[in-house]
C-alpha cells in the first residue's frame, strides 16, 4: 500500500542457463533493486508485439547492488522468447509489485521451495541472513523439491545464506523420493524446535495446499506465495483472484504472499 | 501550426481530449497512479457497479489468446453504496471526469435505482449503461441483444437522470445498428461500441475450458477489425456520438475509430500491457492532426475516404 511502482526500460546485464530449461537474467534497475522486498514480483514485457500480448509476472530472485535477477523456466512461447534475449537487450519492466513475505526474525525458519518456487525464496534467504543476528544461531532450513535432480536449483545460494539444505525429487534421483511437502512433514515430525518456527513456501498450488494442512496440523504459521496467470499485475483487472476466508482477494495486489490459513484451498 | 483542438462534446459532457479508459480495465484509477498521468485522461470509466455488489466469478477468470485475452470477472464490485462511500473519493483523486458504469443483475429496474443514486452526486460526469456484459450468468440474454429491451432500459433511466447517458452495446448481435438506434431513440446521449465478443478457449491436454465459466469476453487487438466495422455501420445510421473501443493499443489504432465515425475512444486491454499507453495515444493523436494540418479532431470523425 502506497508503495511506489516503477515502469522502466531496463537493460539485461547477463544471461545464464542454469539447467536445460532454466534461465537466470540479471537486469539493471536502481529503482527496482532498491525498493523490492522478498516475495514481490515484476511484470516483464517480453516483446513489443501483440503475441504474446500480456506481460509475464516473475518473482524477484536476487538483488545485487543496482541490479535484480529473475529466474525462470521455459514453459511457453513468452518464456521461450525471454530465454532468447541477450545481455545488452532492453526489457520493459514494471515493479516491484505485490506484497512480499512478512519477515519473522524470531524463531526457526523453514523455507519450502517447489520447482520454480526457489526463485523468490533465495531473495528471502539472503535478506534473512542480513537481518537475523548471526550469533543467534537460529536454525534455518531450506527444503527444495523438484521433478528430477537436474532441476534442483539454488542449493549453493541457500547454503551461503546459512541454511541447512535438504532435497527431494519426484523420481528419487536426488535426496528423498517424493514431494517436498512429504519432506516438510518428516522435518516437522523429527526436529525439535526450541523456539517457534515459521514456514515460508513457494511452489505449485497442490504443494502449497499440503503445506497449509501441515501448518494447521503442527500449529506452525506458514506464509505461502501463490502463482497465478495475471493480466494487469497491479490490482485493476481482478483477473487473478484467490478465494480467502475474507472473500476474493487479488493475488497480484493483496498477495502474492498470503497466510496459508487464510486461503480457501 | 498551432495546437489542434482535441476537445469533444458528448451530451452535456465536454472532454479536453477524446481518450478515455474503458470500464473494467482501469480499476478505480488509483491502481494506475504514478504510472500514468491520470489528470491528462479525457475521462475515466469506473468498473461496473451493481446495486448489491458481486463477489465475481469462480477461477480461472482470464487467459491469453492470440492477440487478445478472454475474461470472465463477473462484474466483481462492492455495490453502489460502498462504491459511493469508498471508491468514488479515490476516483476523484484522478482529477479526470468520472463516468460511472452501472449494470443490473436480475431486474432491469435496478438501472433506475442506480441512476437515481448517482443523480445527486455532482462530480459524476456521466453514466455508462452496461447492458452488454457477457459474464453474468443470471441473465439468459443480454439487454443489448434486444432492441426493445434496450429501448425500455434507456428510456426508464432517461426519465430519472439528467446526466449524460452512454449506452454500451454488445457486438454479439446480428445488426448492431438496430440496437444503437433503439438507444438513441430512447434518449441515450451516446453509445459505446463495443463490449467484448463472446469467446472460448480450451486446454486440450486437460480437455477443460481455460476459463471456469467456459465462455468469456474476448478483448484486445484480435477484435479491433470487428469493432471498427461496427462503429462504421452505426455511424451511418445514428446521430448521437459514438465512443469507439476494442483493441486500441496505439494512436494509429485509435485513429481508425475516429475515421470510422467515433467521436471519442476508450483504451481497454492495452492498459494492462502499458499503463501509460492512454497518455501516449493522446500525444500520438495530437501529432497526427498536426502533421495532417487538421485543426479540430472532430474534422476527422467519419472522414474515411470510401
Amino acid at each position: 500500500m502506497g508503495k511506489t511502482i516503477y515502469q522502466e526500460k531496463t537493460r539485461i546485464l547477463s544471461k545464464q542457463k542454469l539447467a536445460s530449461n532454466f534461465f537466470l537474467l540479471k537486469i539493471a534497475s536502481k529503482k527496482i533493486a532498491a525498493n523490492s522486498a522478498p516475495g514481490q514480483f515484476v511484470q516483464i514485457r517480453v516483446q513489443d508485439s501483440v503475441v504474446p500480448l500480456l506481460r509475464r509476472p516473475l518473482g524477484v530472485h536476487r538483488i545485487e547492488k543496482n541490479n535484480f535477477e529473475v529466474l525462470f523456466q521455459v514453459v511457453g512461447k513468452a518464456t521461450e522468447m525471454l530465454a532468447q534475449k541477450n545481455s545488452g537487450d532492453y526489457l520493459d519492466v514494471i515493479g516491484p509489485l505485490g506484497n512480499g513475505f512478512n519477515l519473522q526474525k524470531r524463531g526457526e525458519i523453514i523455507l519450502v521451495a517447489g520447482g520454480m518456487g526457489v526463485a523468490p525464496l533465495v531473495f528471502l534467504a539472503e535478506k534473512l541472513k542480513k537481518s537475523v543476528d548471526p550469533k543467534s544461531k537460529i536454525q534455518k532450513i531450506a527444503l527444495i523439491g523438484a521433478k528430477t535432480k537436474t532441476q534442483i536449483l539454488c542449493e549453493t545460494e541457500f547454503k551461503k545464506s546459512g541454511f541447512e539444505v535438504r532435497v527431494s525429487t519426484d523420481d528419487g534421483s536426488k535426496g528423498a523420493k517424493g514431494y517436498v511437502s512429504d519432506l516438510l512433514k518428516q522435518v516437522l515430525r523429527t526436529t525439535h524446535f526450541a523456539l517457534r518456527p515459521n514456514i515460508f513456501a513457494c511452489g505449485p498450488r497442490p504443494m502449497l495446499k499440503e503445506i497449509a494442512k501441515l501448518s494447521k496440523e503442527f500449529g506452525i504459521p506458514a506464509q505461502v506465495s501463490l502463482e497465478e496467470h495475471m493480466a494487469c499485475g497491479i490490482g485493476a483487472c481482478l483477473g487473478c483472484a484467490v478465494e480467502t476466508s475474507k472473500g476474493f482477494k487479488r493475488v497480484c495486489k493483496d498477495g502474492p504472499v498470503f497466510q496459508a490459513e487464510e486461503v480457501i484451498w | 501550426m498551432k495546437n489542434p483542438d482535441l476537445s469533444v462534446k458528448i451530451g452535456k459532457l465536454k472532454l479536453k481530449n477524446p481518450v478515455m479508459v474503458a470500464s473494467g480495465t482501469f480499476g478505480y484509477a488509483e491502481e494506475f497512479s504514478g504510472l500514468v498521468g491520470l489528470h491528462k485522461l479525457g475521462a475515466v470509466v469506473s468498473k461496473t457497479i451493481t446495486l448489491k455488489g458481486r463477489p465475481g466469478n469462480t477461477l480461472p477468470r482470464t487467459c491469453e489468446t492470440p492477440a487478445g485475452m478472454l475474461n470472465s470477472i463477473g462484474l466483481e464490485n462492492p455495490g453502489i453504496n460502498k462504491f459511493i462511500k469508498e471508491k468514488l473519493p479515490v476516483l476523484r483523486r484522478a482529477k479526470a471526469p468520472i463516468i460511472v458504469s452501472i449494470a443490473s443483475e436480475n431486474d432491469p429496474q435496478e438501472f433506475v435505482v442506480l441512476a437515481n443514486e448517482l443523480e445527486k452526486i455532482r462530480d459524476v460526469a456521466a453514466i455508462e449503461l452496461n447492458i452488454s456484459c457477457p459474464n453474468v450468468k443470471t441473465q439468459k440474454s443480454l439487454i443489448s441483444q434486444d432492441p426493445e429491451a434496450t429501448f425500455q432500459v434507456v428510456k426508464a433511466v432517461r426519465k430519472v437522470s439528467t446526466k449524460t447517458l452512454i449506452t454500451k452495446l454488445s457486438p454479439n448481435v446480428t445488426d448492431i445498428t438496430q440496437i444503437a438506434l433503439a438507444a438513441q431513440n430512447a434518449g441515450s446521449d451516446a453509445v459505446s461500441l463495443i463490449n467484448t465478443l463472446l469467446g472460448m478457449s480450451i486446454d486440450v491436454k486437460a480437455r477443460k475450458p481455460k476459463i471456469a465459466s467456459i465462455t468469456a469476453g474476448l478483448s484486445g487487438p484480435a477484435i479491433r477489425p470487428i469493432a471498427v466495422r461496427m462503429v462504421w455501420e452505426a455511424f451511418q445510421k445514428i446521430k448521437i456520438p459514438i465512443i469507439g473501443m476494442g483493441g486500441i493499443i496505439d494512436a494509429s489504432s485509435a485513429l481508425e475509430f475516429f475515421l470510422a465515425g467515433a467521436s471519442a475512444v476508450a483504451v481497454g486491454t492495452a492498459n494492462f500491457i502499458d499503463p501509460k499507453i492512454s497518455n501516449t495515444i493522446i500525444e500520438g493523436i495530437r501529432s497526427y492532426l498536426k502533421e495532417n494540418r487538421v485543426s479540430h479532431l472532430e474534422d476527422i470523425v467519419g472522414a474515411l475516404k470510401a
